[in-house]
């Protein structure tokens, strides 16, 4: 049904609506370190492969898998095990 | 701010682009605003309950419950065929958004800005442009405009006549009108050196089109100085559309 693709793969800001269906804050402006090279930049310069059967993002440094996003029926699945951490921007005002 | 959900959309016109883009302006109750450069995701369900699901960058600043999406069609594809040939005005849609808070223009910024646009990515660098506008802001403005040949012009007219401070450099990769000056090829550094805010000014870059294009013009904007981290990108992908 799909067209071929053009190019491989897009970016991580297509990732924001699928995650914000999970998370309350936009994770595509949070600063992801790769578990594989190191490299840290925003989620949403991750190269993404999908849509199916889900959703994968890979580091643009390295190509490491960082971020799976499977949505299934009644649950979404997500697998972080490629990102060492997740730095995310709030308002200073929330410091503790 | 809570989660995202799903809100249904009614369109209320439709603007031809080109013959196979256009413009839909769309009415959602609750629309609680958003920031050019944002993007929504719209949903369709078949009667048998098979859906899909495609982003789109959002057209247009933020104007009550309206927004306006531009939309190509992609043989083949899914969902823009049927947003860009079938849908009518009264016809409502799925649609959840605004989402994306990475590839953002804020209108307080005074910053100069490079937006650098391959076909279809121009889209939300015009929300960047409309929204500008909107705000009355005094930021220097330069669009670089790839496009394959001048019949591919979205917002044709609007960027015919910029505004003051928007600067409009059109590269056509395909063919050129007549007598214009820039032989039709592939975007090169000397057409973002010559027409683009210099490194010095230290422009935030905006960069938007197919990925080949996105990775091209981001490398070209590093290779002249630009710091790599005032580029921002956004990709799109195996379209699919």
């Amino acid at each position: 049904m799909t067209a071929p693709a053009q190019d491989g793969y897009q970016d991580g800001n297509a990732l924001a609506g699928p995650l914000g269906e999970l998370f309350a804050v936009d994770l595509t402006v949070a600063e992801c370190r790769c578990a594989g090279c190191g490299l840290a930049g925003p989620v949403a310069s991750l190269r993404l492969y999908g849509p199916a059967p889900g959703l994968v993002a890979r580091c643009p440094g390295c190509e490491e898998v960082v971020l799976r996003l499977v949505r299934g029926p009644g649950s979404a699945w997500l697998d972080l095990r490629g990102a060492v951490t997740l730095r995310i921007p709030l308002g200073s005002e929330d410091a503790f | 701010m809570r989660r995202l959900a799903w809100r249904v959309a009614e369109l209320t016109a439709i603007r031809e682009e080109t013959p196979t883009a256009r413009t839909l302006v769309l009415r959602v109750p609750g629309w609680p605003g958003h920031l050019a450069g944002q993007h929504v995701d719209v949903r369709l369900t078949a009667e048998d309950g098979y859906s899909t699901q495609r982003s789109y960058s959002l057209a247009g600043p933020s104007d009550g419950e309206h927004v306006e999406l531009t939309v190509q069609r992609v043989p083949g594809g899914e969902v823009s065929p049927y947003l860009t040939e079938v849908m009518e005005v009264g016809d409502q849609v799925e649609l959840r958004g605004p989402v994306g808070g990475w590839f953002v223009w804020e209108p307080a910024a005074k910053t100069p800005v490079l937006l650098v646009a391959g076909g279809a990515g121009v889209v939300p660098l015009m929300a960047m442009i409309r929204a500008r506008r909107t705000a009355g802001s005094r930021a220097p403005f330069r669009l670089v405009y790839s496009l394959r040949d001048p019949g591919q012009a979205y917002y044709a007219d609007e960027l015919r006549h910029p505004d003051p401070g928007l600067d409009v450099t059109r590269v056509y990769t395909r063919t050129a009108p007549d007598g214009f000056a820039r032989r039709p090829g592939r975007l090169t550094a000397a057409d973002l050196a010559g027409s683009g805010r210099p490194p010095e000014y230290e422009p935030d870059c905006y960069v938007c089109g197919p990925t080949g294009f996105v990775e091209k013009a981001a490398e070209l904007l590093v290779s002249l100085g630009h710091e790599p981290g005032r580029i921002r990108t956004e990709r799109f992908g195996p379209t699919g559309g």
